[in-house]
């Protein structure tokens, strides 16, 4: 297990690498290295500090955080199929984020837009928790996601389209399949202390969801609290999909792909798939935003297209072993 | 080979014969008495509508006309009444010529003619020399060719004391979502016309499209012109809040207003305001 961690993490080093020298400005790479580190005069250090270093940072943190909570709900959901993105707490976390905006709450305290965020994907993780729990169906949670994250596209929608502001209407794109561009160190500000918070509160729950894994009975009589588990997760999920969806859109499928495909490295346990889906979330989302940059250069080509293309098919598969009785 | 060429004969005559027909009925369209009930259905029109017609003769402007932050008219607007650019409305004010923009819905226009109503359409006016054209064809649409010659004499003379040689820098236009504009249009012309270089040119961009931010730190612009914010909020004018822009250009962001909009002689203000 330790060499998967390793290449995981030499993975993520190397993309991260590649994100910074990635741009339409042509800066060569050494270049770019010693003013993002020395700084200096001109406007090379501004492009490297305040544009790509904050998108860099962004793919990092939100990928990382969507691996983790799609790991996180598979276990204590123990389906296959939990993902913020597809299950629609994503989709609430813009809910609130758009809300946020739109009434100009975000104007008077920046701290509003992750705060409302975070409501809105606490929100749809506590109703998906309420209506599937841990012993319900795929079928109850396919369901109960598809509810939500329609309400929720259609909540976003609607608050845009009463917006006076012309460009707004055209922004459900953003909301719906995420991007990273043109992004600043003020996002990072406002993401990342939540979103740290929130993978220390998901970190806690890895004994637990190792527990559930043998049932719930079984994890009782082991001493897991089954409402801690419950609330812990609700609440680190939220930490973690509110702001990265605040900041960055819904990106989805990253949460499922990442996780079904680490899993059998770790012998499916949960508490070792946690961090590795953690890194391997993040270098897909820094892969991805790399793509995006590398593909329409100049057409700001949205995340979620990217996931969503490789996600999709593998989600397909896995309706299909579910639905032909096989534990996935 | 030569029925062919009989034949041939035949079309060509038959299509001369036809032009010289469509020719002489528009001769005597133009010719005859001047439209009384003129409806315009677009920003722009309704300007130089405004400037140009006799009192009683424009009977309605767009909605868009009496919004103070897109129309430098927005004031005299209100003395018209107003259309949302909808077939059914503007049918039932019984006019006999319509004047629409070029980006006019094409079904609204297409229903109108088929309603038998004289629907004539005019192109922005990206440049300087495209305004004058737009002042005369007004003019001769309205039958007030001496009032269309009288305000293009004062834009003549607004631009000959606007004229400025002096090279105030490099300059970039900006707008939500990361736009710029080049010398083919109309923003980029007020910027060239008040003594800027627009940086757009050193990147090979002539007309309005994205400009990547990093691209635009790199071009490091004297000075930055950016769009007006609109009431509420959207991500894409949040770009021009983003501290990069604040870092390139300190003091000196300026932004576009309702005289950027149109081409039509309120330019002058936009081009002053530069200096």
């Amino acid at each position: 297990m330790k060499p998967l961690f390793a290449t995981l993490a030499l993975l993520v080093a190397a993309l991260f690498a590649i994100s910074l020298m990635t741009g339409p400005a042509g800066i060569g790479a050494l270049d770019g290295l010693r003013s993002l580190i020395l700084g200096g005069d001109g406007p090379m250090p501004i492009v490297m500090r305040e544009i790509r270093l904050p998108r860099a940072l962004l793919g990092l943190a939100v990928g990382a955080g969507l691996g983790l909570t799609g790991a996180a709900m598979q276990g204590y959901l123990r389906n296959p199929l939990a993902e913020p993105g597809l299950i629609g707490v994503s989709g609430m976390a813009a809910l609130g984020a758009v809300i946020a905006i739109q009434t100009g709450l975000s104007l008077g305290t920046a701290l509003a837009l992750p705060a409302t965020a975070l409501t809105g994907a606490a929100i749809g993780v506590g109703l998906l928790v309420a209506l599937a729990g841990p012993r319900g169906g795929s079928v109850t949670l396919i369901l109960a996601g598809i509810a939500i994250s329609a309400l929720a596209g259609a909540g976003t929608a609607l608050v845009l389209n009463l917006s006076p502001n012309p460009y707004a209407a055209n922004e459900i794109v953003f909301w719906l399949m995420g991007s990273l561009a043109d992004r600043s160190m003020v996002h990072v500000w406002l993401a990342l202390p939540p979103m740290l918070l929130g993978a220390a509160l998901i970190w806690t729950t890895g004994r637990g969801l190792d527990a559930l894994t043998l049932g719930e009975s079984a994890a009782s009589a082991m001493g897991v609290s089954a409402t801690g588990l419950r609330w812990r997760l609700i609440a680190g999920v939220a930490l973690i999909v509110g702001p990265a969806t605040a900041v960055a859109g819904v990106i989805g499928f990253v949460g499922l792909v990442v996780p079904h495909i680490l899993r059998p490295w770790v012998a499916a346990r949960p508490s070792a798939l946690l961090p590795a889906s953690a890194l391997g979330g993040a270098a897909l989302l820094l892969a991805a935003d790399i793509a995006v940059r590398l593909i329409l250069p100049e057409r700001d080509l949205k995340l979620g297209v990217l996931t969503a293309l490789v996600g999709a098919p593998l989600f397909l598969h896995l309706i299909w072993k579910t639905r032909s009785g096989g534990r996935v | 080979m030569r029925a062919f060429v009989r034949r041939s004969d035949r079309i060509r005559r038959w299509l001369t014969a036809a032009l010289i027909a469509a020719a002489g009925s528009a001769i005597a369209s133009s010719a005859g008495a001047a439209p009384q009930r003129v409806v315009s259905m677009n920003l722009c029109t309704d300007q130089i509508a405004m400037l140009l017609a006799a009192p009683g003769q424009l009977v309605s402007v767009s909605d868009l006309a009496r919004d103070p932050r897109m129309s430098p008219m927005a004031d005299r607007a209100q003395d018209y009444p107003i259309n949302h650019g909808r077939a059914e409305e503007i049918y039932l004010m019984r006019p006999d010529l319509v004047i629409a923009g070029q980006y006019a819905s094409g079904p609204t226009v297409a229903m109108l003619r088929r309603l038998g109503v004289r629907v004539e359409v005019l192109p922005p006016a990206e440049d300087i020399d495209a305004i004058r054209a737009e002042i005369m064809r007004m003019g001769g649409l309205l039958g007030r060719e001496d009032k269309a010659a009288e305000v293009l004499a004062r834009f003549e003379r607004g631009l000959i004391l606007a004229d400025s040689n002096a090279d105030r820098g490099r300059a970039a236009l900006y707008y939500a979502n990361g736009y710029t504009s080049g010398r083919d249009t109309l923003a980029g012309t007020i910027l060239t016309a008040a003594g800027y270089r627009n940086v757009a040119d050193d990147l090979g961009i002539t007309d309005t499209r994205s400009l990547p931010l990093e691209m635009l730190v790199m071009a490091r612009p004297d000075r930055l012109i950016t769009g007006a914010k609109w009431p509420g909020q959207s991500r894409g004018e949040a770009i021009l809040d983003h501290p990069a822009l604040a870092r390139i250009a300190p003091e000196t962001a300026e932004v576009t207003d309702r005289d950027w909009v149109c081409g039509t002689p309120f330019v002058l203000r936009a081009i002053e305001a530069l200096k």
